[in-house]
């Protein structure tokens, strides 16, 4: 691809990119949201038309006018959503829309002995009669790269495969990813995660501003190096740790339990922000889930500032001054397609209402406050808030809950899908709320943001408190793995 | 260009967009305005003013003038009219069949030799010309009528109000109808709640008095039949949140019950004893511009809903929950009682326009309101509100039911006949919502 141009109306997403890929090696494509990252991607595989510049391929020139032409051009794309259908078979799945048949009967046989081969290939020991909907994440997520295969793909364009996975199946998914190198096939891979881009990439290709910034082998560049390049300006500290001064108690909790959830008790300071750890289903997210309301809980106690609060219902908790960000801001957190301003309002209208009419003055004079003050990036209050990058759709809701006043305010993985620059400010922007005096706690699947931020870690097994960190200064990622697993 | 005037754009863009089925709208009217232009001839009081300002306004002293016309009220208007408005001049006025003008013509030529002017209506104008050239008397006689203009039918007082009155139930019902697909769901008893209510009105209104019943007595059953109706509906939206069945599921299921509760209240007869009175609500016109009553009552219930869903708390909580239920309720919105409330004032609503329709037609039956569930989806479909919640305008809605309202009524003057109605209003839905299809698509391209 070289010299590729892309104009949206009112933007330039693309001013001048180039990219090219190897066959048989692994190229990483970094750039903050917005760099055009995910514009190219969809050039390339045929969903957007480029507007100036071309694509190669194998030495001839090529446009994909649909996706589907793209996959018979032998270029098969993974997406961060999964595309499986969840009630049909590994293998109905995999030959979906090019299922073999024999004058017009399914040819089942020939189906599942090329589905046994495929998937011994990524070395996933399944039944292929099984319903995806019963596999793990990871599975599905060696099932969409099977599918992929199976459409004999020598380009295989992965955005995010990992977001959803744990450190362990990452490991396994790498492995493949090696042994399909070996093989002959070349890889486009989009992740946030810089260290799993050091691991697996075999070059490297910055994107900013809709422009190529650099294109070198991975072990040309240094991690901090990287982070500057993508961000354009130089980084001192890629964690930055608040001076934080812990006070008091302000949230207990007792014994909580309910699901997989079972006794968990801790307390944390105002003025402390508290991370919790833990492998993926340890069961994190359900705990902060229950202190929030979000589920009912079977047994346990909330205390705030030593008082006893009955929370039965996000509504009660907000109440209560505490808050929950989600670890899915688009399906748990935003609105997509209201306003930005509305987003920030939810919580927040009865406030600024009286006898039910809306104050709409007020409102936007608040909305407008907090954007200038956590720097959203945002064109007009009413924005969409599916039009937003993760960063700031992120402070939105952050916006949101300081409106509410929350003493309690609980992060689920917080930088989750967001770019370096805004995971920055993120940290910044926890710490400045620990400073405030409130409680702060972050759950995160990134030991190293963890360690890197928190003053004290909570690490989660099977749905138990397994231990506490609290020199995390001096602690290292192997130790709160030893405590999780 | 600096940011307010990309946010002025910005916003009209989102104008255009939620309201631009307005422009549909006035294309329509525009469209059966030409295809109806024809000669109008003014009626009643209007015709003798007409007559008198062109023609009779300057007669001598002498002249004698004979006021002609039918038997119809209209008729008897006009001839009364003109009467009254010749004061210098002796005015003799006839109504009645060919036989009676003819006789009374040929009567009264005889009388003198002043000039004979002979005032008619459009109707029986071609009967007195006729008389005219048979009766050798009348030979010197002027005949004078009414002039007429070129004007659409469409646009008549009288076909306008006629449009109004035939979209009220149906615009009314979907004003319920755009808060519950704003919440992602749908109503499909409305068109059975009509006709329950209509039943339950009447029957109750035949049980307190019947053709005597007073204004008390109709305004109590009218409330309790949209009440139960509300009850209704709360059982669809209970059965929504606390069971989690598909709205599409509960209220087909609803509107069955409440159908055949319909007919076991009624015995499947319709129900009219009732009193004349009644009418007033479908009937009635106020006395000041002749703006029919139920009409009012649509505009202040949409001037109601729309600040409701635009100014107020409910309102922003009601689109929330349909555009995301579970981050609305992560965000402290009661999602259960919002959908329950939804539910509820949309079944009210039917009820009223059960009210409405019983009024309209002096009587309650368990056939009223039969697939009316379609044409109030498809007046908020057409009028922008998307199916898949969370989106939508209420004065669009408005707009939507105008439109329907306006092909209906046009198609009916223009003589298409009522199959091939059904093929075009099919088309109308199908092309509004692929409008808006686009209009996503669009908005979605843009996207960075």
């Amino acid at each position: 691809m070289a010299g590729i141009k892309k104009n949206f109306p009112g933007v330039i997403a693309l001013a001048h990119a180039s990219f090219d890929l190897k066959a048989g090696e692994v190229h990483a494509l970094v750039g903050e949201n917005g760099a055009g990252k995910s514009t190219l991607i969809k050039i390339l595989t045929g969903v957007q038309k480029q507007d100036g510049g071309t694509i190669e391929l194998y030495g001839s020139p090529i446009s994909f006018d649909s996706p589907q032409e793209a996959q018979r051009g032998q270029l098969a794309t993974i997406y961060q959503e999964f595309t499986l259908i969840p009630a049909l078979s590994v293998r109905a799945n995999l030959f979906l829309g090019r299922e073999k048949s024999r004058s017009g009967f399914l040819d089942s046989k020939g189906e599942s002995a090329q589905a046994g081969i495929i998937l011994a290939r990524l070395g996933l020991h399944i039944d292929v009669e099984t319903p995806v909907a019963e596999l793990t994440i990871a599975q599905q997520q060696l099932v969409e790269i099977a599918r992929a295969l199976a459409s004999d793909a020598k380009v295989l364009v992965m955005d995010e495969p990992t977001a959803a996975l744990t450190p362990t199946e990452v490991k396994a998914l790498f492995v493949v990813l090696r042994e399909l190198a070996e093989q002959g096939i070349g890889m486009i891979f989009i992740s946030h995660r810089l260290n799993e881009i050091f691991e697996i990439a075999d070059r490297i290709t910055v994107l900013r501003d809709g422009t190529t910034i650099a294109t070198r082998a991975t072990s040309e560049f240094t991690r901090q190096q990287l982070i500057e390049l993508m961000v354009g300006r130089s980084i001192e500290d890629e964690y930055p740790r608040a001076m934080t001064k812990p006070q008091a108690t302000g949230l207990e909790v007792r014994n909580l339990g309910a699901g997989i959830v079972r006794d968990v008790s801790f307390t944390a300071h105002r003025g402390e922000i508290v991370g919790i750890a833990g492998l993926m289903g340890a069961g994190r997210t359900e705990v902060v889930r229950l202190i929030f309301g979000a589920d009912n809980r079977e047994s346990g106690a909330v205390l705030l500032d030593g008082k006893n609060v009955m929370i039965g219902s996000p509504r009660e908790a907000i109440a209560n001054g505490i808050c929950l960000l989600t670890e899915d801001r688009k399906t748990q957190g935003l609105i997509l397609r209201a306003a930005a301003r509305d987003n920030f309002a939810l919580p927040n209208l009865t406030t600024w209402s009286r006898l039910g009419f809306i104050n709409k003055a007020k409102e936007l004079s608040r909305f407008q406050k907090h954007v200038v003050n956590l720097k959203i990036r945002i064109s007009d209050p009413e924005q969409l808030a599916e039009n937003l990058s993760g960063g700031n759709q992120q402070k939105l809701l952050v916006a949101r809950w300081l409106e509410t006043n929350s003493q309690v305010v609980i992060f689920d993985e917080p930088t989750r899908g967001i770019d370096v620059g805004a995971k920055f400010e993120m940290y910044l922007l926890i710490g400045e709320l620990a400073l405030q005096g409130k409680v702060v706690i972050v759950v995160s699947s990134e030991l190293p943001e963890l360690l890197g931020i928190c003053d004290r870690i909570l690490v989660m097994r099977r749905g138990q408190l397994a231990g506490e960190i609290t020199d995390v200064r001096s602690a290292k990622q192997e130790d709160v793995m030893a405590l999780a697993v | 260009m600096n940011s307010s005037s990309v946010s002025d754009r910005a916003r009209l863009k989102r104008w255009i967009s939620d309201y631009g089925m307005l422009g549909v709208l006035l294309l329509l009217c525009v469209l059966f305005s030409i295809l109806t232009l024809d000669e109008q001839f003014p009626t009643g009081k209007a015709a003798a003013e007409s007559v008198y300002e062109t023609q009779l306004y300057r007669l001598p002293a002498s002249t004698k003038v004979i006021a002609v016309g039918s038997s119809s009220a209209q008729d008897s208007l006009f001839t009364l009219e003109v009467s009254k408005r010749i004061t210098n001049a002796t005015v003799d006025v006839v109504n009645g069949d060919p036989q009676v003008i003819r006789a009374f013509l040929e009567k009264s030529v005889s009388s003198s030799g002043d000039r004979l002017v002979i005032a008619t209506t459009n109707a029986v104008a071609s009967v007195v010309t006729a008389i005219k050239s048979q009766v050798a008397s009348l030979q010197s006689a002027e005949i004078v009528s009414p002039l007429s203009r070129r004007w659409p039918t469409f646009l008549l007082a009288e076909n306008i109000r006629n449009v109004a009155n035939q979209i009220t139930v149906i615009a009314i019902i979907a004003i319920g109808m755009t808060i519950v697909i704003i919440t992602a769901g749908i109503d499909l008893s409305v068109g059975s709640l009509i006709a329950l209510c209509a039943v339950i009105v009447t029957w109750l209104i035949g049980q307190w008095g019947a053709e005597s019943a007073g204004t008390g007595a109709m305004l109590g059953a009218a409330v309790i039949g949209i009440v139960l109706c509300g009850v209704v509906g709360a059982f669809s939206g209970l059965m929504i949140t606390r069971f989690r069945i598909p709205p599409f599921i509960a209220t087909l299921a609803m509107m069955q019950v409440a159908a055949g509760i319909g007919y076991i209240i009624s015995q499947g007869r319709p129900i009219y004893q009732i009193p004349e009175s009644f009418i007033w609500l479908g009937r009635g016109v106020d006395p000041l511009f002749g703006i029919p009553t139920a009409v009012i009552l649509m505009i202040v219930l949409y001037a109601v809903a729309h600040v409701i869903m635009s100014q107020t708390t409910l309102g922003r909580y009601i689109y929330a929950v349909g555009g995301n239920p579970e981050a609305a309720r992560l965000a402290g919105i009661r999602v259960n009682a919002i959908l329950l409330f939804a539910y509820t004032i949309c079944a009210m609503l039917a009820g009223l326009g059960g009210v409405l329709m019983a009024s309209q037609l002096k009587s309650g039956a368990p056939t009223y309101g039969l697939s009316y569930e379609l044409y109030v989806i498809a007046a908020v479909v057409v009028g922008g509100t998307s199916l898949s919640g969370g989106e939508g305008r209420i004065l669009g809605t408005l707009i939507g039911a105008l439109i329907i309202g306006v092909i209906q009524n046009g198609m009916n003057l223009v003589n298409v006949e009522s199959y091939t109605q059904k093929v075009v209003l099919g088309l109308v839905i199908l092309g509004a919502v692929l409008l808006d299809r686009l209009k996503q698509r669009r908005m979605a391209s843009v996207r960075t």
